[in-house]
């Protein structure tokens, strides 16, 4: 017999401190699906290409698979542990109660980063398409994309400001467009339905491995954009009806979703666009889906996948604002930022003062860094948070063992999922190192930096009891 | 143990570490930008004087389909020939694991000296 039943019908839902109030409680497993799915999709209409640049295609394609298992192990762990975490800041908050607080404090600031850097990168996105579609219509000479960029962030903001219902509603939309593009260009130009273009061996010709074996290891690094950002579903624990429930059934459905979009995308792009040009986003194929649609001759797929490509941003900038905010004001309501930052706003129940101060955050990168390191950035700061979740459920399972909390959703073969996670994180590490060292250890000493201000003085204004909120048994070994 | 009773921060306080934060932030990112270090580049190390789409390595189907986005084998020279150069030092790589265990000792260290007095707090002792 378990001591607390977290999905029993009193528990389900309760929040910081045992109390239903906070966040509005409004969304169910489809919000947490689109959540998850709509952050990461972008991720099959750019960025993902890279990966072919550094290593090929066939590369591209182990690495796709690699970094599937890589997310499959995360969102297993995570939907385990944050069945049991009705709160927002997802594994922020997880970690606060598992690891300890300046585990949390660097958890929430990966959040942040990965979160921010990603809206940042789908806003240039955002703003290349438009001039695209302006050479397009006809219009002469280079447009200036920062309007788009700025107008974008803003436009999103004040979206995520108005209400989460709406937001999320109308991220469920556009990224079920965006989803539904992607199949009709793989039926279109695959010769299920019409002519097929595809031509797999002829465009490998040649090219199988261009960098041997270590252009596979070198590929991990942008295979894990497939997918980065479905961890993020937890940032919604404090406004999903039934967090028990909704949350490990969205996340589950959201990775099994994203697997058959990125391999349908490498698929259908591999198959019609030479490789070199494929894995250049930078001087080659920005929007790889988008141009896959324009080499296919049909005005109709180049529209379709026009706006499946401006919709996949939109919802995953839309997402990355929901999710960092919600990490941000977590912080700041436990005090490990300013408490400022803590308020929900009185009409319309958001984390206002968060998603404001974070606009001019994303605008900086947005507008002042390049594409590669921008995604770069992001992907950093998500496996440094990936390296935190083997060591997550290891000591959630000691401290809180089965029959200690009855958790939504048990994930099964514990520890295997965790050793492989971690196993595959060292790897991706070393991917990361072949190009971008400098990079990593820049930003690992930042998060050094950060730690040491956070132990020496920050932590002194943090209440030390108050922010174990969960209401759960102490835990094993204390 | 005893209650902990957190200090009040004022306002110029938190508009401070609100500061510090966001200059950290902005350095840790841009700095190798700034300085030239960020990223792998690709470089062209044998180029091929008045390029075809055979000297590219380019056969009929791959030549075609350059054609169609637009591309000559002029224009496509750099794209097809850039390449990655993945050597590295071992120092180098043996800093970069070093990094990152010191840092994941550092905050799982003091993390647990935290949350003890978390659980003691929370729990009694």
């Amino acid at each position: 017999m378990t001591e607390v039943d977290i999905t029993s019908k009193t528990m389900d839902g309760i929040g910081p401190h045992g109390v239903k109030v906070g966040l509005l409680r409004v969304l169910g497993p489809a919000h947490v699906w689109a959540l998850g799915v709509g952050i990461v999709l972008v991720g099959e209409y750019m960025g993902w290409n890279f990966a072919v640049g550094k290593g090929g295609a066939y590369a591209a394609l182990i690495a796709c698979w690699f970094a599937g298992i890589l997310y499959t192990c995360v969102a297993m762990i995570d939907s385990e542990v944050t069945s049991t975490v009705a709160s927002a800041g997802g594994q922020y908050t997880q970690a606060k109660h598992i690891v300890g607080p300046l585990m949390a404090f660097n958890v929430g600031l990966y959040l942040v980063f990965a979160y921010t850097m990603l809206e940042a990168a789908n806003a240039i996105t955002a703003g290349y398409l438009v001039s695209v579609v302006a050479t397009m219509t006809g219009h002469e000479g280079e447009l200036n994309q920062r309007p788009f960029i700025i107008l974008v962030i803003m436009f999103l903001a004040w979206l995520n400001y108005r209400g989460v219902l709406a937001t999320l509603t109308f991220n469920l939309v556009i990224t079920a467009f965006a989803f539904a593009a992607i199949l009709i260009l793989f039926l279109s130009t695959s010769g299920i339905i019409g002519a097929g273009i595809m031509d797999h061996a002829a465009l490998f010709e040649g090219h199988a491995l261009p960098y041997g074996w270590i252009g596979i290891l070198a590929s991990l690094h942008f295979g894990l954009w497939f997918y980065l950002g479905i961890e993020g579903t937890t940032q919604a624990a404090e406004e999903v009806r039934s967090p028990a429930r909704a949350l490990p059934f969205g996340t589950l459905a959201g990775i099994m979703t994203l697997l058959i979009a990125a391999t349908l995308t490498w698929y259908v792009c591999s198959g019609v666009l030479p490789w070199e040009f494929l894995g250049d986003g930078v001087n080659g194929s920005v929007a790889p889906l988008f141009d896959t649609a324009r080499l296919s001759g049909s005005a109709g797929l180049v529209w379709l996948l026009g706006f499946g490509t401006l919709f996949a941003t939109l919802a995953s900038a839309n997402g990355c604002i929901n999710d960092a905010s919600r990490a941000w004001f977590a912080m700041g309501r436990d005090k490990y930022l300013p408490g400022w930052f803590g308020a929900v706003h009185p009409k319309y129940r958001t984390p206002y003062r968060a998603i404001v101060f974070l606009v001019p955050i994303a605008l900086i990168f947005a507008l002042g860094a390049p594409l590669d390191q921008v995604i770069t950035f992001s992907i950093l700061s998500g496996l440094l948070g990936y390296t935190f979740m083997p060591l997550n459920i290891i000591l959630f399972r000691r401290k809180w063992p089965l029959n200690s909390i009855k958790r939504g959703y048990e994930h099964p073969f514990h520890p295997l999922p965790a050793i492989m996670l971690l196993s595959l994180c060292g790897v991706t590490f070393f991917a990361v190192f072949l190009g971008y060292g400098t990079q990593l250890v820049a930003m690992i000493g930042f998060y050094i930096v950060v730690s040491l201000w956070f132990h020496f003085w920050r932590y002194r204004f943090v209440n030390r009891g108050a922010q174990f909120t969960m209401p759960w048994p102490k835990p094993q070994g204390y | 143990m005893a209650h902990y009773q957190p200090p009040a921060q004022g306002k110029a306080s938190q508009l401070i570490d609100v500061i510090v934060l966001v200059v950290l932030t902005v350095g840790a990112l841009f700095v190798p930008i700034w300085l030239r270090m960020a990223g792998a580049s690709k470089s062209v190390t044998a180029p091929v004087a008045n390029p075809t789409w055979e000297s590219l390595n380019q056969n009929a189907a791959q030549a075609a389909k350059y054609e169609a986005l637009g591309f000559t084998p002029e224009s496509a020279h750099d794209l097809i020939l850039s390449r990655f150069d993945y050597s590295f030092s071992i120092g180098a790589l043996v800093t970069m694991i070093a990094v990152i265990l010191l840092y994941y000792f550092l905050i799982l260290r003091f993390s647990e000296v935290e949350y003890r007095e978390v659980i003691s707090e929370k729990f009694g002792e």
